[in-house]
């Protein structure tokens, strides 16, 4: 980077300068400005109901009783589920794309997987409320029910809109962020070590194996986290699917019954909430979720620039 | 283990990766197949020009809500692009290594990962909770907040590649550090920068969590950027939870609109971009 020359110090460049640093620390004030309005704006809810928005499990705008468990424990069920499932997934479309895909079906393959992250959500929403959710109800969640229904999370009726559902999309969902960060990650390693094991006559499958995910393990773990944050943040296609019941996970525990998350209770909600009490009580629960994202990140983010510190992914 | 064996497992994993492969982008062809054929059916002159008939009754359009969504859009770009542009040159010429440089790139970071209804719940508590009404301005300031960090790590990246030859040689030839940065490095940079703008623009078109308590919808024709504005983005939430057919079928018709948009800028970015991901070696 040049050092500023003196000589050609001029009002012009000193005046732009402060304008980046303005424009710059602008940008800083407005996240500042935004955790301080969510506190703000959520104080009345904090002082009034205290912890037990927390804690409780009961909510009822028309009584004064915010309790958020459900929320939270639907965002946290539907995330958690969906990565899991996405994980798999992922892996198998980052080491197909890195060691078996032909060229041309690459180019191909890392379009769909950048269109699978582009599509709105809301349009996710649509495909599951109207096309996913009758054929799962008939296809596979009556089935199950009429199975093995006496099992509570998997008893009747069978809902199309459940958190059985959500999760699913949401698993869709998280699936490009995952993978388009490991195929990155797998395409990263060192080339000797793969040609020194090629060269052995190793598989391209043992190629993976003993140097691939050894050398990406930890960024392919915060691609993971990445991903997790994701699903725990998505409103609208949760919005759409979920069904919006806060019977669950108290209520019924069945995985066909409709629940709730934080996103899909205030996306419901906030426009209509009119008591001040209860609109504080809809932006507290939005304070509780960035708070747990801004966590998750972070930690993604540390592993991911301590990796890179070592030198390798 | 004999060699038999490790071919074995090899072709296995393949199958299997291809397997994991094709279920991944199954989804995605279904997505874009139900919306083209639920779609295409719906739009025709009048859905594109005219305002929403009234619940239960046939024909109507959704144009006021592509006006909304494009004046939405042009608002938000207004306020992000510029904002975007100018603090990752910041990041990129200014300041590599400062307190407020990490600042900054600790906050771009950090906006990136949280979630778009936390934007829509800042601009509904900072501008509709104080003007007292729904307006059009705080879903512009929520998307713009949104176009910010991807449009400053953009610029901030694309500039950073830019050869310090460059910026030796305009120095040596005494032109200004400002003229330098927005017109030498910046116009070298300007494709990669291009490339964010528009994949950021693409993002806000589809984004609808931030429109939800602040733009509202309306049903007929913007009046004015302080009041509640339909958008296609919230027409396809209210229409989709409707459950009323005429209503659906203009979900449809105007999640194909989005998708358009969203696939053909997608498509024209890579043309121009350098490929996302290198092959493994």
């Amino acid at each position: 980077m040049p050092r500023r020359n003196s000589r050609f110090f001029n009002l012009q460049d000193s005046v732009f300068k402060y304008l980046l640093i303005g424009v710059s620390a602008f940008v800083v004030l407005l996240f500042i400005t935004l955790f301080y309005m969510l506190i703000d704006r959520s104080f009345p809810s904090i002082s009034i109901n205290g912890l037990s928005t927390l804690t409780g499990t009961v909510w009822n705008s028309a009584a004064g009783i915010f309790g958020a468990v459900p929320a939270i424990a639907g965002t946290l069920f539907s995330a958690v589920i969906a990565t899991l499932f996405a994980i798999p997934i992922s892996l198998g479309v980052a080491i197909y794309f890195t060691e078996y895909a032909p060229s041309r079906i690459k180019s191909v393959l890392s379009l769909f997987i950048d269109l699978l992250a582009a599509i709105p959500s809301v349009i996710y929403g649509i495909w599951g409320l109207w096309v996913i959710s009758p054929l799962i109800k008939i296809y596979v969640q009556q089935p199950i029910v009429g199975a093995i229904g006496f099992i509570p999370i998997f008893a009747g009726p069978a809902y199309g809109l459940s958190i059985f559902l959500a999760s699913m999309i949401l698993t869709i969902m998280v699936i490009p962020i995952i993978s388009s960060l490991s195929i990155e990650l797998l395409g990263g390693t060192p080339p000797s070590l793969r040609e020194g094991l090629i060269s052995l006559g190793a598989t391209k499958w043992e190629t993976v194996r003993h140097v691939g995910i050894p050398f990406a393990r930890l960024g392919i773990f915060s691609a993971i986290i990445l991903g997790l944050g994701r699903a725990l943040g998505e409103t609208m296609a949760v919005t759409m699917v979920i069904g919006n019941s806060y019977l669950w996970p108290f209520e019924t525990s069945s995985l066909f019954a409709p629940a709730t998350t934080i996103t899909s209770k205030i996306a419901s909600e906030l426009y209509e909430a009119t008591s001040t009490l209860h609109i504080a009580s809809l932006i507290e629960l939005a304070l509780i979720l960035l708070v747990i994202t801004l966590l998750i990140n972070t930690v993604a983010r540390l592993i991911i620039n301590r990796t890179i510190k070592r030198g390798y992914y | 283990m004999d060699i038999l064996s490790r071919r074995g497992r090899e072709r296995l994993i393949k199958y299997i990766c291809l397997l994991l492969t094709v279920l991944a982008v199954v989804p995605l062809l279904w997505i874009i197949g139900e919306v083209v054929y639920n779609g295409v059916s719906a739009i025709n002159l009048e859905f594109l020009t005219a305002l929403p008939a009234p619940f239960g009754e046939s024909g109507g359009g959704i144009g006021n809500a592509i006006l909304g969504t494009l004046i939405i859009n042009a608002m938000a770009s207004l306020f992000g692009i510029p904002v975007g542009i100018l603090t990752g040159m910041y990041l990129s010429e200014y300041d590599r290594t400062s307190r407020l440089g990490s600042a900054v790139r600790t906050v771009i970071e950090s906006l990136s990962g949280v979630p778009s209804i936390i934007f829509g719940i800042f601009a509904y508590s900072l501008i509709v909770l104080t003007v007292r009404h729904y307006t059009a301005i705080a879903a512009a300031f929520a998307l713009g907040l949104m176009m910010i960090p991807l449009i400053a790590k953009a610029t901030e990246e694309s500039m950073k590649i830019v050869s310090n030859d460059i910026r030796e040689a305009a120095i040596a030839l005494g032109v200004p550090k400002w003229v330098r940065t927005t017109k030498i490095v910046f116009s070298i940079a300007k494709g990669g920068i291009l490339t964010g703008c528009l994949l950021a623009f693409a993002r806000i078109s589809g984004e609808t969590a931030p429109l939800l308590f602040t733009s509202l919808f309306s049903f007929y024709w913007p009046i004015g950027i302080d009041q509640p504005m339909a958008s296609l983005q919230v027409l396809i939430y209210n229409y989709a939870m409707s459950g009323f057919q005429n209503w659906v079928i203009k979900a449809w018709g105007a999640s194909l609109l989005l998708v358009i948009i969203v696939v053909s800028i997608n498509v024209i970015v890579r043309r121009f971009a350098k490929p996302k991901y290198k092959a493994g070696v």
